[in-house]
């Protein structure tokens, strides 16, 4: 029972936590939205002008926002798919009783310390080099034409270090759920004779469900704002090839000292994140009445 | 009743286990013994997977290039400088809402959350020049600031989750036998949620050491943590393969140790407590 002297004190120790949030988020977000609004040049200081939407009007009209947008969608998309299918497979796997069993799961898990500057660059040179990378060796072994993955196939060769980033997450989360499922109701089925597929799609999916929405939303958030990896490995390009939404405001604020322009980005970013967010708000909102 | 495994089945899924995850851990465990090597030999096609001679050499000259130890100072700093200053914020808010929750303590978690979810490059501008105007940018203490709060609301979630795990009758008994608020904290509350608070540091410390947004575009040759100065090693100058490779093995060696020992805090914090 709480009297009123805690409860005094305990909305004295909430208000820093929740005053300095809402400064940090209020704050600068209106900044970006009245930015958004001024042709702001950091070139041309002392220069700023009302511009009513005009950036907005350029920003969503200029080709490298729809090339940003599909190529932000293809790398959230793909790295999901990958991760799913990948993850649902090895916490299966890992689930198996096998010799060394913990050890797998740490060598499983470890790309997940790996700070993205490091696995971007580590993949970039030591793997995907078109001359001296692993993979090129490999191709040549087997008589292939080794591939410049990163000229060539930039978007699919950021996916690929993305989604091996983000493998473990996936997986780690379904193990558990899946560790989480009661034996003697997998028992049951294997005595009414269902087949290992029959089990996997009637008992162990849709107990999977739940930790597979979790992953999907909470990788998505993640995987909206990945910028590093773009950074080290392509800078965007070649062209737009690889630039998505976080990189093009990037550019345009830092590289091309529009502040009236990136703000506009930076809003229809926002605006993009939050119809996500919306739906994962209410699936972990679902789960704090439990 | 236990299922009987027959020995072959273990002993096919100990290969394909291993296979697998020997695959996947490959990309470290290439960095790893790439940092061994003279450059000549980084680059050897067809490579040399353990026979070449094992060479230290990289180690000592990452460090004689660029200021190497001072960056991983200022990792250590930020990392565990904005863990600490966020535990402080957020350890008395969690046990509020935890242990004395309104109406509105839902709405209040909620809303931390959703901070999370505004994406970094919608205020980046903004904060760019703000740091700007106040001589913040590329220092240790606008870094510690900005990772600070990116991670409040992971830190009061998790410690809000650890904490709902305490039995509030315990700190009920204290407070009948007249502990005062100080006191329940200090002796008894503290005790009960050490494994918590444990937890959330080290995953924190995890997710600041690599954080690698707002170190890139907020620090330089200053105050950049290895995060952000590993990206200088992608200038096209040259191969340096060998030396890229002792710099990451060493920027990640010491979070990938404390990793493997969080795993099971990962799951939970990284989905805020909607999986356990």
């Amino acid at each position: 029972m709480a009297t009123l002297q805690t409860r005094s004190a305990a909305r004295l120790m909430m208000t820093p936590a929740v005053l300095m949030l809402f400064i940090w988020m209020i704050v600068p977000l209106a900044m970006t939205l009245y930015f958004s609004f001024l042709r702001y040049n950091l070139l041309m200081p002392g220069m700023e002008e009302w511009a009513g939407t005009l950036n907005y009007r350029y920003f969503l009209t200029d080709p490298a926002f729809g090339a940003a947008l599909v190529n932000t969608l293809l790398l959230v998309g793909g790295v999901l798919l990958i991760t799913l299918v990948g993850g649902t497979l090895l916490a299966l796997l890992l689930d198996q009783p096998f010799f060394g069993q913990g050890i797998v799961r740490l060598l499983v898990i470890a790309p997940f310390f790996v700070m993205p500057t490091v696995s971007a660059l580590v993949w970039k040179n030591m793997l995907m080099h078109p001359v001296y990378g692993i993979f090129a060796w490999i191709a040549r072994t087997f008589g292939l034409q080794p591939v410049d993955w990163l000229n060539n196939l930039p978007l699919f060769s950021v996916t690929m270090i993305v989604a091996w980033q983000w493998l473990p997450f996936a997986t780690l989360i379904l193990l558990t759920a899946l560790q989480s499922l009661d034996e003697e109701q997998k028992e049951a089925a294997e005595m009414d004779g269902a087949g290992p597929v029959s089990r996997f799609i009637h008992i162990v999916l849709p107990h999977l469900a739940r930790a597979m929405t979790v992953v999907v939303l909470i990788e998505t958030i993640f995987l909206l704002s990945v910028f590093a990896e773009i950074l080290v490995t392509t800078n965007g390009g070649p062209g737009t090839a690889s630039t998505n939404l976080t990189y093009l405001v990037y550019a345009q604020a830092l590289l091309q000292f529009d502040v009236g322009g990136a703000s506009a980005g930076g809003i229809v970013a926002v605006i993009l994140a939050n119809v996500v967010a919306i739906f994962l708000i209410r699936l972990i909102g679902k789960n704090l009445e439990t | 009743m236990a299922r009987a495994i027959s020995t072959r089945r273990k002993l096919a899924f100990t290969a394909i286990g291993w296979l697998v995850g020997l695959v996947i851990f490959f990309p470290i465990l290439w960095t790893v013994l790439t940092s061994f090597k003279t450059e000549g030999e980084a680059i050897a096609s067809p490579p040399h997977f353990l026979f070449f001679d094992w060479t230290l050499q990289n180690y000592f000259e990452v460090q004689s290039r660029s200021n190497y130890f001072k960056h991983m100072w200022n990792s250590v700093v930020i990392s565990f400088g904005s863990t600490f200053i966020g535990l402080a914020i957020a350890i008395p808010a969690a046990w509020a809402m935890a242990f004395s929750p309104t109406k509105r303590t839902k709405d209040i978690m909620m809303w931390m959350l959703s901070t999370k979810m505004l994406p970094s490059v919608g205020v980046l501008v903004p904060i760019y020049l703000l740091f700007r105007d106040w001589g913040l940018l590329d220092t240790r203490l606008g870094l510690v600031i900005v990772l600070t709060m990116i991670n409040l609301p992971i830190i009061v979630w998790m410690l809000y989750t650890y904490f709902k795990e305490i039995p509030g009758e315990i700190l009920e008994a204290s407070r009948m036998d007249g502990a005062s608020l100080a006191k329940e904290i200090i002796y008894v509350l503290t005790p009960m949620a050490v494994p918590g608070i444990a937890s959330t540091l080290l995953l924190n410390i995890i997710l600041a050491w690599n954080e690698a947004f707002w170190t890139l575009n907020l620090s330089a040759a200053n105050a950049a943590p290895l995060s952000a100065f590993i990206a200088s090693y992608s200038s096209p100058e040259g191969l340096f393969w060998a030396k890229l490779s002792a710099a990451s093995t060493l920027a990640i060696a010491p979070i990938l140790i404390l990793g493997w020992f969080s795993q099971r805090q990962l799951v939970r914090g990284l989905t805020f407590g909607a999986v356990k």
